[in-house]
């Protein structure tokens, strides 16, 4: 039996290595989406450029531009001299926000009087805008602080933040467990359906079912090959991640493999169970890109936060995307630290999840042709 | 015991009757051929009897064993080439090979002798990926791939459709070496000519056996008066012979034409005929029948 096996998984080698479009998507594919979520998917920004309509004129509201600009993040664009020039600079799409700076800005300032600075910024661009102008307030509060240092107001209450496990809010510590959840699923199942119903279309499956094998053999034979390489896959994601996206790594590194292991023998359970409902190659491909892809992407957490959901996909989200759970068994152990115990629930939901699908799986592969 | 035996199956797909009632037996080291138009339903039945489709109603039983309820005991039993190449084109030969032995329990040296004449062609190319091959060498590694593992019954659905005139008749010595072996071989073909090389035929058309029998026999049992008839004007030849009341069918082979008659004449008389109505230069003779105008005869007019 053992050598049926292992002849079937080096026929199943051969196919990959001979095919271009499989290597293609199974090495292909991870490395460019993770470097491409690592550059180009990122909420960080750098050097945007700003218009000042200073009012004042004054020292004060000098120092203030000069404060901005020495953060790093921003580079003055132009001195507005009028509120008429505001929205050019916004229509010609050189300035991502406008800071107007009041009249008598510096006798108001060390004077203690009520004053306004406005913030105008490019709504169409919400999370953009958001930030930029959350860090322009940050700014302009630590402006005051230093200037106000002799001068302490008992009036003022000082909100201070910490971000435990991302101290720095890089977005990489987020996209690289998702990224992996993602690749791992998307290449799992969808080569593994892909490649057994390859072998419907070219009617390989048909002398397949006429020889002795019992099912569960053929299709261990031609998964086991995929685990392997989607295995391979996700180390070699979380190293990219580790080593040029700088993620920590603090749990276990064998707990880790452990649960991706596992993810990924789900992975190929939900690609077998594509490939027993699916005739063609097409369909499995679409079966897995829309049944699967887009869940895991929109509905994992992954890039949308859960609580700005609607409750009904929540639901969804948190009860039948098998990428939720991994992402946040990934989290914990990676950046938290944390052991098994913390994420008994999800590895238990996820071995369910797998136990159900090999069975369905196996229940519906045909010995027959239909 | 008979390799194939097959009682009153039926199968039907949507509203199409595929197969209607069709029985037949298979003897041991016989060389069954099933010889049919496409669409006769032939692969249909091959697929039933190598346990892949259900019929509808009927039964049958392959090797000794029911189709139906004994198919595991059946799948290690029989060879089975299917109607279009299946086999891994992105193996070479030699991979190809070596895979179906393995799954079959056994090895390509164990049953090498079984093989060896059909391997010995395609050797020289063992390096090469069998989506490369041509037709025939194709159809040679189907048959090694078949038979590796000692099959008590082979399948054979169309295996020389799409192969050049000389691979076919190789392909058919090998078939009759192989029976020697003791294998039955279940073989079909739309080519008319082959059916003389099996043992028995029975004739196939819209999911009925029309006739079973030796080819030979069929030949001599077929009474009715057949001549052939060659005329420059052939198509002019054959509106006017359709038309007369002497005439019970006219079809053309080749150059000639094939007339029966609906009782006997004497080739003078048929040449008389033809000469006072027009058609000077035509010549006939009586000629026996070929499998073709034996499954023309009984078949169904075309409408």
């Amino acid at each position: 039996m053992f050598k049926i096996f292992k002849a079937f998984v080096k026929k199943e080698l051969y196919h990959i290595i001979r095919d271009k479009r499989t290597l293609i998507i199974l090495f292909g594919i991870p490395i460019v989406q993770v470097l491409l979520f690592g550059y180009a998917v990122s909420t960080e920004f750098k050097d945007a450029s700003i218009d000042v309509l200073d009012y004042a004129k004054d020292e004060t509201s000098i120092q203030l531009i000069q404060h901005i600009q020495s953060s790093g993040h921003f580079t003055l664009n132009k001195v507005l001299t009028s509120e008429a020039d505001i929205e050019s600079g916004f229509k010609e799409g050189n300035v991502a926000l406008v800071m107007v700076i009041p009249k008598d800005f510096s006798s108001d300032f060390y004077g203690n009087n009520p004053l306004t600075i406005q913030l105008i910024a490019d709504g169409s661009d919400p999370n953009k805008a958001n930030t930029l102008v959350q860090y322009t307030t940050r700014l302009i509060q630590s402006f005051q602080k230093n200037k106000l240092q002799q001068i302490e107001n008992p009036f003022l209450i000082t909100v201070e933040d910490r971000m435990l496990y991302n101290p720095q809010l890089i977005s990489a510590y987020n996209f690289i467990p998702g990224t992996i959840a993602f690749i791992l699923l998307i290449i799992s199942a969808m080569l593994t359906s892909l490649a057994i119903t390859r072998e419907k279309e070219l009617g390989t499956m048909e002398i397949l079912l006429v020889s002795p094998l019992p099912p569960l053999l053929i299709i261990l034979g031609k998964v086991t090959p995929y685990a392997l390489l989607s295995f391979i896959d996700a180390i070699l994601v979380l190293i990219i991640g580790h080593f040029v996206f700088k993620v920590p790594l603090l749990g276990s590194l064998i707990l880790l493999l452990l649960c991706c292991l596992l993810y990924v023998i789900l992975a190929l359970s939900l690609g077998i169970f594509i490939s027993t409902k699916a005739k063609t190659q097409q369909q499995a491909m679409l079966a897995s890109m829309m049944g699967l892809m887009l869940p895991t992407m929109i509905l994992s957490g992954f890039i949308f936060p859960f609580s700005s959901m609607p409750q009904v996909l929540q639901v969804i989200g948190s009860i039948v995307v098998p990428a939720t759970y991994f992402i946040e068994i990934l989290k914990a152990v990676m950046l938290r630290g944390v052991g098994f115990q913390s994420v008994v629930i999800e590895i238990a939901i996820l071995l369910g999840m797998t136990i159900v699908l090999l069975a369905l799986a196996l229940k519906n592969f045909k010995i027959r042709l239909e | 015991m008979d390799a194939i035996t097959v009682e009153h199956i039926t199968k039907k797909y949507g509203g199409v009757l595929a197969l209607n009632d069709v029985s037949f037996t298979v003897g041991k080291g016989e060389l069954f051929g099933l010889i049919g138009p496409d669409g006769a339903g032939k692969s249909t039945l091959f697929r039933i009897l190598t346990t892949l489709l259900l019929a509808d109603k009927g039964k049958g039983t392959v090797a000794g064993h029911p189709i139906v309820n004994e198919y595991k005991e059946i799948r290690k039993k029989v060879g089975y080439m299917p109607g279009r190449f299946s086999l891994y084109q992105d193996l070479s030969i030699e991979e190809n090979l070596s895979f179906f032995a393995t799954i079959f329990g056994t090895t390509v040296e164990d049953n090498y002798d079984l093989i060896k004449d059909i391997y010995v062609q395609i050797e020289p190319f063992k390096k090469r990926l069998a989506g490369k091959l041509s037709g025939g060498m194709k159809q040679k590694l189907a048959l090694c791939c078949a038979l590796i593992h000692k099959p008590e019954v082979l399948f054979l659905d169309e295996p020389t459709t799409g192969v050049d005139a000389v691979s076919r008749v190789e392909f058919w010595d090998m078939l009759k070496k192989l029976k020697t072996k003791g294998i039955a071989i279940l073989v079909s073909t739309p080519y008319m000519d082959e059916a003389t090389l099996c043992d028995r035929i029975a004739l196939i058309q819209n999911g009925e056996i029309l006739k079973i029998n030796s080819p030979q026999q069929m030949i001599s049992n077929f009474e009715k008066p057949l001549f052939s008839i060659n005329s420059t004007e052939t198509y002019r030849l054959l509106n006017y012979l359709r038309v007369q009341n002497f005439t019970e069918s006219v079809l053309p082979f080749g150059e000639n034409l094939h007339l029966i008659t609906n009782k006997p004449y004497e080739v003078s008389q048929i040449e008389h005929h033809l000469k006072i109505s027009g058609f000077s230069d035509s010549t006939a003779k009586t000629i026996q029948p070929t499998v073709e105008d034996i499954f023309l005869d009984v078949s169904q007019p075309v409408n």
